[in-house]
């Protein structure tokens, strides 16, 4: 576990951006947090091919940090939203999602009022056609544009996600979608 | 050297891009002309920053606030933004 106010970071296999409310949403989602001390570590060690992924609060930090493209805004219902989604695995070539069927839909739940993902029309078709889109909704709950629920960075070893993989873990939970993420990154390794 | 420093106020307006979904502002909107206060075919929910800063000279000062707006205040991809200063 590394503080925010930390400086740097000890030697990893990956880096993990959790969920939560980071200073209260206050100004954005993640806009805060984004200027941690803890952040300029987190981009030398992006810079340097390190893996992370971002969950929820920690995609929109990944957002506001310039590391993920785009930005995360209030729902279009304005509603907070906990529930599980149907998602469509729409690249499984990264390191985070090789252990899905390509096109597969599983199940993830949600919980988040910020998570409508926005990209400008431009960006969007970028993103489609660099296969940077790893994640939709097959019903978007959002107004995410795309439908899209995670992405990941050019070099592939980022991913964002609003959906939350580690409560998607036993099946008396529900589902063990989100299992295969972690099991997919140890088998990467 | 805070003694060469005088303080200046500003106020910073950052209201979301055109084509950025608010709904917010459609909430709004709704609601004025459901009431009949006027016919509105627009609203835009912004933030307003009121910033009183201690700086060298004018000139530091809009620099400062610049770089504020620009590297915290507004974000890029959906929000523009704009300042003036104020008197007192």
């Amino acid at each position: 576990m590394i503080w925010h106010k930390e400086t740097s970071i000890p030697k990893i296999d990956l880096l993990v951006l959790p969920g939560g409310f980071s200073y209260g949403d206050y100004l954005r989602c993640g806009a805060i947090a984004a200027k941690s001390p803890i952040m300029k570590a987190v981009k030398t060690f992006y810079s340097n091919g390190g893996f992370i992924i971002g969950i929820c609060n920690g995609f929109q930090i990944l957002t506001e940090s310039e590391i993920l493209p785009g930005a995360l805004i209030p729902n279009s219902t304005q509603k907070f939203i906990c529930k599980d989604q149907d998602l469509i695995v729409t690249n499984n070539k990264t390191l985070f999602t090789s252990g899905f069927k390509n096109k597969a839909t599983i199940s993830i739940p949600i919980a988040h009022h910020d998570g409508n993902y926005f990209l400008t029309d431009t960006e969007l078709q970028e993103l489609e056609q660099s296969e940077r889109i790893i994640f939709k909704y097959e019903n978007n709950p959002n107004g995410s544009i795309g439908d899209i629920a995670g992405v990941c960075s050019e070099n592939k070893r980022v991913i964002g996600m609003m959906p939350h993989p580690e409560r998607a873990i036993d099946k008396d939970l529900g589902s063990v979608s989100g299992l295969t993420i972690f099991k997919s990154i140890i088998a990467g390794f | 050297m805070t003694l060469d420093k005088r303080v200046f106020k500003f106020k910073v307006e950052v209201v979301l891009k055109n084509g950025v979904l608010d709904p917010q502002g459609e909430a709004i909107k709704q609601s004025i002309n459901f009431n009949n206060l006027g016919n509105v075919l627009e609203v835009k929910q912004g933030k307003l920053f009121e910033l009183t800063v201690s700086s060298k000279d004018i000139k530091h000062a809009f620099q400062e606030v610049n770089e504020i707006c620009s590297d915290l205040l507004a974000n890029s991809v959906i929000e523009d933004f704009k300042y003036y200063e104020v008197s007192e």
